[in-house]
């Protein structure tokens, strides 16, 4: 196999891992997003959802139970998040700002008081992660030229939340665009009030909104300290709920476009590290802080409306209120 | 609306009030979780911020950035913009107090350099906040985004200026040259030392007066100008605004470079003073600190000035309590503030119909018994 093609494929396999996050948090904003609440605070539930996997999964040595931690407690989170903005019809954006916050100190606290490993959690092994899985045949096809390579190394050999972030999309798709709960959900995001006037409950269907925005919110953060890494470090999330929520924006709000934004943001960081001190052709050595900006510089550009339009939800940010 | 049932004093002295013990009551249960007491832990802060005279000047030393990095956001949010890009603004503003400072300091001292290193500072603030403003006024992107994706920006563009280009040769640690010492702010100890009174050594410059002098600015511009004027109608109702004449795409635009210019002091107080540098991620979070304190403040200046002393007060006191404690760190003070941001902001409404109903309740018993 040439060096390109090995080359090819590890930085492909490389933004597989990388998007996996941002997928799991883009579809979380888009539910959110789509229901006309401002989810900002997608980065503090993923790292809540990372410390409480890392921490179940090291008292119980569970791997699923860290998975089933991660989601509770950032579903948590996401209905604090409900509870500000549609109950208490608050800022979104300060309650998001609140919530990201408060993840970033509660999650260092209490990784100290519980674990003493100044913020880190135990080092997990075994069951207690997730670990990559080879999908049936890859062993067996491994030998045929390029499509092998591309099954065995590309396709298999993930672990089961990369699959079940890839697996998001279409039934986020699904969910958004052929359910009844589907057509509220965006209905609601777009004019509550008709929404309100054909006798469905607005509060209802945003809470629920918000729920479905814990749960992917979980599962990224559990894929952040169980499979990708061995335990939870502090501020691991790293700004990733940022590109995610720049992803669903460059995305344009749709799941589809939202995942290839997801895969080029993935792309982007993967190739930073390819890159790093290697001269290319004609431009010479690209630094890397120009690639880690490149994602937020390309969603500025897209909302200064110069490369397509990003329409949000009309009714994104307001709260509503049933009377008058 | 049911406005006018709460009198003044309840809407802008009680309700934050209690929202702010809300917030201390929590922070409490946290400390109480992680096996700390709480009482404890109190009486550490207080003593570790109000004490003893160094730790005084720690604490005004701090709440200085938290004044500055306050107003900007008030600023902004009074024209209706939420500016989160406070810490990126601030991080640039410093690059612009920087080299001015170090293409200026071999020739002049620090009271001659200080007008340039305010006008460079408040230019490269107000420069990084304006095409977020821009964006916003004239091409109808959201100010809230463009500003969390410009702090991304300004904090990959100053690691690869310190790596690559600010370094000082021969150093290996991202981080300027340091300024000449002449025009360096004159710490506190030094301004007090003239007057023939001995303080106790700390960060604490002659910055925390131009944070005053900037409170009495912005309650200035706010409240008795033409622009300040237009910024508050912008806020209140912008079609109003629009119909009554004003430019409000132009003042939006104003606005924010003033918000960005006022971060920027945050590097005169940092870059000039108490470091005397440029260095990495210098800012450590003051313009997120500054949502919160523009929250507690109810976005007036003398709120900001009380609110950044209790901040000023948390950060040191929190470093103490961490010396004292191993159990707790300063992230403790991360989740005091996020605390507040929540209670403070996000949830400022949820107390409010008990209290008028309470209000309402005592008042009106009153109102019989004097009938």
């Amino acid at each position: 196999m040439s060096d390109f093609m090995l080359i090819a494929i590890s930085t492909l396999d490389a933004t597989i891992r990388v998007s996996t996050p941002l997928i799991l948090c883009a579809m979380a904003g888009l539910f959110s997003e789509r229901s006309g609440i401002v989810d900002i605070g997608l980065e503090g539930k993923m790292l809540a959802g990372a410390f409480a996997a890392a921490a179940m999964a090291a008292v119980t040595g569970s791997a699923w139970m860290g998975l089933g931690a991660a989601i509770g407690v950032s579903i948590c989170m996401a209905l604090l998040h409900g509870f500000a903005c549609i109950t208490h019809k608050g800022n979104q954006v300060v309650s998001g700002l609140a919530i990201n916050i408060l993840a970033s100190g509660l999650t260092v606290t209490l990784g100290i008081a519980w674990f003493h490993q100044g913020g880190q959690t135990p080092l997990l092994s075994g069951d207690a992660r997730f670990f990559s899985i080879d999908l049936p045949g890859a062993l067996a096809v491994a030998d045929v030229p390029v499509l092998g390579a591309i099954y065995t190394q590309l396709i298999s050999g993930h672990n089961a939340l990369v699959y079940i972030a890839f697996m998001t999309v279409p039934v986020t798709w699904w969910l958004v665009y052929q359910t009844r709960f589907g057509l509220r959900l965006r209905a609601v995001g777009e004019n509550p009030q008709a929404v309100d006037t054909a006798g469905i409950s607005v509060f209802w269907l945003r809470y629920r909104a918000v729920i479905c925005a814990g749960i992917l919110c979980g599962i990224a953060g559990a894929y952040l300290s169980i499979a990708q890494n061995a335990s939870f470090i502090r501020e691991m999330s790293a700004g990733k709920g940022y590109i995610a929520l720049a992803a669903l924006i460059f995305g344009k709000w749709r799941p589809k476009t939202a995942l290839l934004a997801c895969l080029l943001f993935g792309f982007l960081e993967a190739l930073t590290v390819r890159l790093e001190g290697v001269p290319l052709p004609l431009i010479g050595e690209v630094p890397a802080q120009l690639m880690q900006a490149t994602p937020y510089i390309l969603t500025v550009v897209l909302l200064a409306g110069f490369i397509g339009k990003a329409i949000a939800p009309k009714a994104i940010g307001i709260p509503y209120s049933k009377e008058r | 609306m049911s406005n006018k049932t709460l009198p003044t004093w309840i809407d802008v002295g009680v309700i934050p009030l209690i929202n702010v013990c809300l917030a201390f009551l929590v922070s409490g249960f946290v400390i109480l979780l992680i096996g700390e007491s709480p009482l404890e832990a109190v009486q550490y802060m207080i003593t570790g911020a109000f004490g003893y005279a160094e730790g005084i000047g720690y604490t005004l030393y701090y709440s200085t950035n938290f004044i500055f990095t306050g107003l900007a956001v008030a600023v902004a949010f009074h024209a209706g913009l939420f500016n989160i890009g406070g810490e990126g603004q601030a991080y640039i503003g410093g690059l612009g107090v920087g080299l001015m400072c170090m293409s200026l300091d071999s020739f002049m001292p620090w009271w001659a350099l200080i007008p340039f290193a305010i006008a460079a500072g408040a230019a490269f603030g107000a420069a990084w906040a304006f095409i977020p403003a821009y964006l916003q006024a004239y091409r109808g992107s959201h100010v809230v985004i463009t500003t969390i994706m410009f702090n991304f920006i300004a904090s990959a563009l100053m690691v690869y200026l310190l790596v690559n280009v600010l370094i000082e040769p021969g150093t290996m640690s991202p981080q300027s040259r340091v300024i000449a010492d002449a025009a360096i702010l004159p710490s506190m100890k030094d301004v007090f030392a003239v007057f023939g009174v001995n303080i106790a050594n700390s960060p604490l410059n002659i910055a925390l007066f131009l944070a005053l002098i900037c409170c009495v600015l912005v309650w200035l511009l706010l409240w008795h100008t033409r622009l300040g004027y237009a910024i508050r109608m912008i806020g209140f109702n912008e079609q109003a605004a629009v119909y009554s004449g004003i430019n409000t795409r132009r003042t939006i635009v104003i606005t924010m470079c003033i918000s960005g210019a006022l971060a920027a002091m945050v590097g005169i107080n940092e870059v000039m003073g108490a470091q005397g540098r440029v260095l990495l991620d210098y800012v450590a979070g003051a313009g997120f600190t500054g949502i919160a304190v523009s929250l507690m403040g109810r976005n007036h200046p003398v709120g900001i000035i009380i609110a950044s002393l209790l901040f000023g007060a948390l950060y040191q006191g929190g470093a103490e309590l961490s010396f004292e404690v191993p159990s707790i760190t300063r992230d403790l003070v991360v989740v005091i503030q996020g605390l507040v941001i929540l209670f403070c902001g996000a949830l400022s409404l949820m107390i409010k119909p008990t209290i008028e109903k309470l209000f309402m309740k005592f008042f009106a018993a009153k109102e019989s018994a004097n009938v």
